[in-house]
């Protein structure tokens, strides 16, 4: 059965990484819903955040072959309850619709959003939340008409305990345990 | 000689802490000669013109050899790899010449084989601006890499070499490439190098896992019908000698995947055949008989295990393998020991006891009996019509011992070399498994007979892929090397019509080949050549093609339709072979 996973992707800052990742989907037909890229916590280690649509299965034996790629530390893969994510987005509607009425204002206070700037044509509304959040703001706000809307990629963390540098730790000392049998097996 | 010299001059130069300017171009060089590369396949071409310059003056430290076409060089790269287990280099120009080189990267990368591809690049400056000769190649080719990178710093290069080395050979092997862009081979650096044994997001060696290893023995141990699959991944790890000792310990029945034959000899009490589609009777008519399957440094590839659903389901599975990704891929394991498969043996050795499965071995002895009367004897020992492959792929292994090192095409020849020829010595087969790839055994033929100068080398190929490779006739002959053709000439892409006849009702659509005289060919490139089509010329042709000096081909004219028997059909499953 089908269904949405997250995959935090730890990886060394290198070029041709991010389309090393991207075959490995294209190979196996796999559409990304959402997908986000910055540095973490530990300097020079980057966080992809990927949301994918497929079974269990899958998931884990992509998983693995992510993780096998030089310039990748680690692969995870997360259901829904495992992790706390968000998306921002951002909408661009005329100043008009806050003219007649006050159905933007409160449509505004109700949905928790941000007005980031007025200007005498059009103002930018921020939200960030869940995707059926977000949707369900651009759903309402849509009679008003909406100039632009954007939405950014899923960024999430994990509620498990064991962080990254401690992943890295013992990375380490599976890279030196390795380098021991090479140099063993006088390669 | 003078060159070595030089190069031991430059090393005391280093230790004396005066360290040389060199170009880019020398530096690379430099850097294959510190890894101890002494022969080097390639086609020269603009954006790789300086490295060659330098080729030139380090001519007697490093040989090169000029195929005719990239595709060639990477295949005959793969050959010295697959024989040496040392990584084979390719050096092609920039644009086609690095194209070319696609179809045998996606080969090495299927079958785990280490090679190192040096590709020229357009000026950096010039990156991106649809340049004469450029492409994409490090683009390109990620999918058909284990790893790549592109220099377009002089001083990148030692370090760059060095990893591409490392990632080449280093746990499960694999193709990598190195571009290098022209003005990073005429910049300087200051050359120093240090090999490359560690980096943290690669973890070539796992550490072996000793409650897997104790849990596995207990399996084996208590299993009364266990059968151990080989794979390539012994040969690649060196691990025959602990492998034949733990399977002769346990006393298994041994079967062998394509690429795993050699890995254990074929004349052994304990060898049971090949697996899989064109495989042996009764390895898989007993895959799914036995009670624990031990696979070893092999991936349950489709070709082998056809149907899942119905493969092995009343074993247990334990795999050893050192590849992480390829365990539970296509069969779910219960007991997964992801190591060196030298390094799982060895630690799995000293907790199996001595035991004899004689009941169930006999069971092996049974179907083979059966196979040889219902194929192989009709296959190999044929009385009347034309030749059958099968009895030049007997007669060979008789008269060589089963010593020669065999290099194939892909095709019917394939799978009859694979299931007639007795391979008693070591590392002794070379033939594109994973990709398949058509044009592979006279380039890859090439690069086995360097790798192992005092062994025969016999090259099996059938006239169509002979002729998606045939102008390395040319570089043969330059070579003067003496490798020995035998061109299986039935007129048809056998294999396909095979299927053809098998599975589409006979409609033969474009398999039929008007085929050239390819003594003639021969002839034109200065290499000797004789066509047979008669049994009684067999024998003797086949001595005179052995014990030739240099180059020969013997073309041998077959039986038009013939099938490669008995099969597994794709999707079908592996206990019901079809035996006509």
């Amino acid at each position: 059965m089908k269904k949405e996973f997250t995959l935090s992707i730890f990886t060394e800052n290198k070029i041709g990484l991010l389309q090393r990742l991207s075959t490995i989907f294209t190979k196996r037909k796999i559409n990304l819903d959402s997908f986000n890229a910055s540095e973490s916590e530990v300097k020079d280690v980057f966080r992809f955040t990927i949301v994918i649509n497929t079974t269990e299965d899958q998931v884990k034996k992509v998983t693995k072959q992510i993780e096998k790629q030089i310039g990748v530390l680690k692969a995870f893969y997360h259901e829904e309850h495992e992790i706390v994510h968000q998306e921002i987005a951002l909408y661009k509607v005329p100043t008009q619709a806050l003219a007649h009425g006050n159905d933007v204002e409160k449509l505004i206070r109700r949905y928790n959003a941000h007005i980031l700037t007025v200007e005498p044509e059009y103002i930018i509304i921020e939200k960030t939340g869940h995707k059926d959040e977000t949707q369900e703001l651009f759903e309402k706000l849509l009679p008003f008409g909406i100039l632009q809307f954007v939405r950014s990629g899923r960024v999430a963390v994990t509620k498990q305990i064991k962080e990254i540098t401690s992943y890295l730790k013992d990375l380490e000392e599976a890279s030196k345990h390795s380098e021991k049998e090479l140099l063993l097996l006088n390669l | 000689m003078d060159m070595e010299t030089q190069t031991k001059d430059q090393t005391s130069e280093k230790q004396k802490d005066v360290i040389k300017k060199v170009t880019g171009a020398e530096a690379l060089v430099m850097s294959l000669l510190e890894e101890g590369i002494d022969t080097v396949f390639g086609y020269v071409g603009g954006a790789i013109m300086p490295v060659y310059d330098f080729l030139h003056k380090y001519k007697n430290s490093v040989r090169h050899i000029m195929v005719r076409h990239e595709q060639g060089g990477i295949h005959a790269a793969q050959g010295l790899a697959r024989i040496t287990k040392k990584p084979g280099v390719c050096l092609t120009t920039s644009g086609p010449g690095a194209t070319n080189l696609i179809t045998g990267l996606a080969d090495a990368m299927l079958d785990s084989t280490p090679i190192v591809c040096i590709t020229g690049q357009v000026t950096s400056g010039l990156l991106g601006t649809d340049a004469f000769q450029e492409t994409d190649v490090l683009g390109i080719s990620i999918p058909v890499t284990k790893w790549n990178f592109q220099i377009t710093r002089p001083d990148e290069i030692p370090e760059a070499i060095a990893k591409a080395f490392y990632f080449a050979k280093s746990g499960r092997p694999g193709p990598v490439l190195i571009d290098i862009t022209k003005d990073a081979q005429f910049g300087e650096l200051e050359f120093k190098y240090e090999k490359v044994t560690s980096t943290i997001s690669y973890v070539p060696y796992p550490k072996v896992n000793q409650e897997k290893i104790m849990a596995a023995a207990e399996l084996i141990n208590k299993a009364n019908k266990p059968f151990v699959l080989a794979g390539q991944g012994i040969l690649l790890a060196e691990a025959q000698e602990e492998f034949k000792q733990f399977v002769e310990k346990a006393g298994i029945p041994v079967a062998s995947t394509l690429l795993g034959l050699s890995a254990f000899p074929s004349n052994h009490p304990l060898f049971t055949g090949m697996l899989g589609m064109h495989g042996n009777y009764a390895p898989n008519i007993n895959t799914n008989k036995c009670d624990l399957l031990i696979a070893i440094g092999m991936r349950f590839d489709d070709r082998v295990t056809g149907n899942l659903n119905t493969y092995a389901k009343q074993a247990k599975i334990i795999h050893i393998e050192i590849d992480r990704a390829e365990i539970d891929k296509n069969i779910k394991t219960d007991i997964a020991i992801n190591a060196d498969a030298k390094q799982a043996l060895s630690a799995l050795l000293p907790h199996i006891k001595p035991a004899t499965h004689t009941e169930w071995l006999e069971s092996f002895n049974e179907l083979a009996r059966f196979e040889f009367e219902k194929i192989i004897e009709k296959d190999c020992y044929p009385v009347s019509g034309e030749i059958h492959t099968g009895e030049i792929i007997n007669q060979l292994s008789l008269k060589t011992k089963g010593e020669a090192i065999l290099v194939t095409d892909v095709g019917q020849h394939q799978m009859i070399c694979a299931r007639y020829y007795q391979f008693n010595r070591s590392n002794s087969i070379v033939t594109s498994g994973g990709l398949g790839t058509m044009g592979f055994g006279l380039p890859a033929s090439i690069g086995a007979k360097l790798g192992a100068p005092h062994i025969p080398v016999v090259a099996v190929i059938g006239d169509g892929g002979f002729q998606m490779t045939i102008q390395e006739l040319g570089t043969l002959a330059q070579l003067k090397l003496p490798v020995k053709i035998i061109l299986i000439n039935n007129g048809f892409l056998g294999m396909v019509r095979q299927w053809q006849d098998m599975f589409f009702d006979k409609r033969y659509a474009y398999t039929e080949l008007k085929n050239p005289d390819f003594i003639k060919i021969a002839e034109g490139f200065g290499i000797s050549g004789k066509k047979i089509s008669q049994r009684e010329e067999l024998n003797k042709a086949l001595d005179y093609l052995l014990a030739f000096e240099g180059p020969f081909l013997l073309e041998i004219k077959v039986l038009k339709e013939a099938n490669v028997l008995p099969m597994v059909p794709a999707g079908g499953t592996v206990s019901e072979m079809m035996l006509e």
